[in-house]
């Protein structure tokens, strides 16, 4: 069992989890993933690693309500439990000094940008950060956003903070500036990231995203999480999670994402979680 | 044929019942007739039956107690040599193995080895089988088992016996492996498997879940940090191969591992009680001629499928499945569609619609003996399905050896470990199971379980010295 020794609500359907799993704590790079399971009845469901503290023995998860399993996980309170964590999984990111380094979040993925760009800035790159979200209150991570960069760029699709705009509107800013950018990483929603290849890929900027498509097991047993790269067949989990933005195909993955949309439906109906999210 | 010349037949399920359930499909032998089928053992002093079997299980030994009515006595027997007789008796390949070689078997047919090692399996589950912890030794060494298969279950098993202290790290949330998250309920029920774990658990073996070995910890820290004076790897063969063809990103196409695994050990059939989805598909595709296939077909027809082909490129004699499991699965009305190789999956809208096949021909024998298929100039048509399984083999999961220096493996990426011993480049790390052989069965594993077992003993008693 591994119990969440703290909660907050970060918005009504994003929560963050420290859970106690020290010996994930002690291993976890940035980068790398947890699988989950809440019960014997749940499903494994894989989170970015969002934050670490190796003293304590804790790692923070941080997911958005989207189906029934995250709405189920939702409601546990400080000092519950889940039944199991797996982990660390996946290939730690690349971290050198490298210059003038972009690292985008978008949504909840500016959460596991965030150790991302620390390790960036402790390896000695000076580092740019953009986070964006639909509206202000959908932000998160400000504060360490800002501690970990050299400079911090805050984009909401309605205005109500910051830039009015997406995240790859101030991207390209930054290179019509003729900053010379060695890297640009992002993590946000798919369309997010195709977005961001398409801005850096005339400019032959290197480009690096993580991806997060369904997976079972998370060690390469299921070949589940399978994404097309460069015209062939990689598993996230181990060859991943994180690829040449401009090598992958983006409308595979987000096709295979939706494969369970309509099951996730039939599940909410079903009582299970108390899901409300497709009742509207 | 006299009747005696025949194997006493197994009661099994209406096929068209069991078609549509998840209860294990044969039923097992009754007393009567596992003491009938018992007194048709010859007892030959040679017993070839013996060089027949993986872990050289004494059979002539145990059947004689059945046919005694001692029923301790032939589980004492067994156990001995086999820590998991209940599961061997359900899906060893006995026909190719101890069976194949019994005298019997040259007038008639051989004496029915594998359901009577079930049957006194069973017995004594269901007579409450008492397993008392072995003396562990003063100071015992500690050994590290990675995976819990038939490979690492066995070996643990055995050196738990011999008196070592062994924690088996498991990568999933439950121990068992392939017999888990594989082999479907119907053919090898999940609480035989778990009761097996339960009395290796009373012989004192720790099991560890969710440790992925190569991620959580490595094998150096578990040697150098974690007080561990030896390993054993029997990770399997973890990483699914697909037939590299265009469609196979598509929405509905699986490996058999994920199908599988999402049916057996995530219980998707109860979906959604258990959160675990499954596309189920009105017609499924299941590309390949092993037990996985026929395993992958059969499920696809249990969770309601309508149609469930099995799509392989050679003919019936050379599929590598059990007889007795074709022979199944062709009750059950799963249609065999040989000859037949896949090109492409098709599809709309990203989700499968076809799948796009040539017809075949055999040709000359190709390296591995085997008549290769051909294709037929002008035969192309396109299988009406929904979803299409991949069931064409797996290869070495790579995270044990890329984050363990030092540790040889072959051009495949299997590790190199010694046929007898399991002994790998590295001192003190032993090996052995698929992630040796490439994806073979689970008697074959559990052999090479066995062996490294009397290895490690014999390296550390030295070690101790």
């Amino acid at each position: 069992m591994f119990k969440i020794v703290a909660k907050k609500v970060l918005s009504p359907t994003v929560k963050q989890f420290a859970m106690a799993a020290p010996q994930i704590a002690k291993k976890c790079q940035p980068g790398q993933f947890v699988i989950i399971r809440i019960d014997d009845e749940g499903e494994r469901v894989p989170l970015t690693i969002a934050d670490f503290d190796r003293d304590k023995g804790t790692i923070t998860l941080l997911f958005q309500e989207v189906g029934a399993s995250t709405q189920q996980l939702g409601q546990l309170e400080e000092g519950e439990s889940i039944l199991d964590i797996a982990g660390p999984l996946g290939n730690p990111t690349h971290i050198k000094k490298m210059g003038t380094v972009v690292c985008i979040g978008g949504g909840i993925g500016t959460a596991p940008v965030y150790p991302i760009a620390r390790a960036m800035k402790a390896a000695g790159n000076r580092v740019i950060s953009i986070i964006g979200a639909r509206t202000a209150e959908l932000l998160i991570f400000e504060d360490e956003m800002k501690n970990a960069s050299d400079e911090l760029y805050i984009t909401t699709d309605d205005g109500s903070k910051g830039i009015k705009g997406f995240v790859t509107d101030v991207l390209k800013r930054l290179i019509d500036d003729e900053e010379k950018l060695a890297e640009v990483m992002a993590i946000g929603p798919v369309v997010m990231m195709r977005g961001v290849a398409e801005v850096t890929r005339p400019y032959k900027i290197p480009t690096v995203v993580s991806l997060n498509p369904i997976m079972v097991d998370g060690t390469g047993m299921c070949g589940g999480c399978r994404v097309a790269v460069g015209n062939e067949s990689k598993f996230a989990c181990v060859d991943g999670p994180e690829f040449d933005a401009h090598q992958v195909d983006f409308d595979t993955l987000i096709a295979r994402q939706k494969m369970y949309i309509p099951l996730e439906k039939k599940s909410c109906e079903n009582g299970r979680g108390g899901c409300k999210c497709h009742q509207s | 044929m006299s009747p005696v010349m025949k194997k006493h037949a197994m009661p099994e399920q209406d096929p068209k019942v069991r078609a549509k359930n998840f209860n294990e499909v044969t039923l097992g032998y009754g007393e009567d007739t596992a003491l009938a089928e018992a007194q048709r053992c010859l007892h030959c002093k040679t017993a070839p039956c013996r060089q027949g079997c993986p872990v050289e299980v004494n059979i002539p030994e145990f059947i004689q107690h059945i046919k005694d009515g001692q029923m301790d006595e032939a589980i004492k027997s067994l156990k001995s040599y086999n820590s998991l007789p209940a599961v061997c008796g359900r899906v060893c390949p006995q026909e190719e193995q101890c069976e194949k070689h019994c005298v019997l078997a040259k007038k008639g047919e051989s004496v029915g080895i594998g359901r009577l090692e079930r049957y006194a399996a069973d017995y004594a589950r269901e007579h409450g089988e008492t397993v008392t912890a072995p003396q562990r030794k003063a100071n015992a060494q500690k050994v590290a088992v990675i995976g819990a298969g038939p490979a690492g279950l066995t070996a643990a098993g055995d050196l738990a016996k011999l008196g070592y202290a062994v924690t088996i790290f498991e990568a999933l949330h439950a121990p068992g492996g392939v017999l888990m998250y594989g082999i479907p309920e119907f053919r090898l029920p999940k609480a035989i498997v778990q009761q097996e774990i339960s009395n290796l658990k009373k012989l004192g073996v720790v099991i560890e879940v969710n440790a992925i070995i190569g991620r959580t910890y490595t094998i150096d820290e578990l040697l150098d940090e974690e007080g561990f004076e030896a390993v054993f790897i029997g990770t399997g063969a973890g990483l699914p191969h697909f037939l590299q063809i265009p469609g196979e990103n598509l929405n509905g196409v699986y490996s058999a591992n994920e199908f599988l695994t999402r049916c057996n050990l995530m219980k998707a059939y109860q979906f959604p009680k258990a959160a675990t989805p499954i596309k189920v598909g009105h017609k499924v595709a299941v590309v390949g001629g092993g037990n996985v296939a026929m395993d992958a077909a059969r499920t696809a027809l249990r969770l309601g499928a309508e149609e469930s082909y099995i799509v392989y490129r050679r003919s019936e004699t050379e599929m590598p499945a059990r007889l007795e499991e074709v022979h199944h699965a062709k009750e059950e009305g799963v249609q065999f569609r040989l000859l037949t190789n896949p090109l492409e999956v098709v599809g709309k809208d990203s989700w499968v619609t076809g799948l796009r096949c040539m017809k075949m021909e055999l040709g000359e024998p190709d390296a591995s003996g085997r008549r290769r298929p051909v294709e037929i100039a002008g035969s192309e048509f396109t299988l009406d399905v929904d979803v299409v399984i991949m069931a064409i083999g797996q290869g070495p999961n790579p995270l044990i050896q890329s984050t363990t220096k030092g540790l040889d493996t072959n051009k495949r990426g299997n590790i190199i470990a010694d046929e007898e011993t399991g002994q790998t480049s590295r001192l003190g790390i032993f090996a052995g199971g698929d992630i040796v052989t490439g994806a073979a069965t689970v008697i074959l594993a559990m052999g090479a379980g066995k062996k490294a077992a009397v290895a490690i003993d014999k390296y550390l008693q030295e070690k101790r010295q």
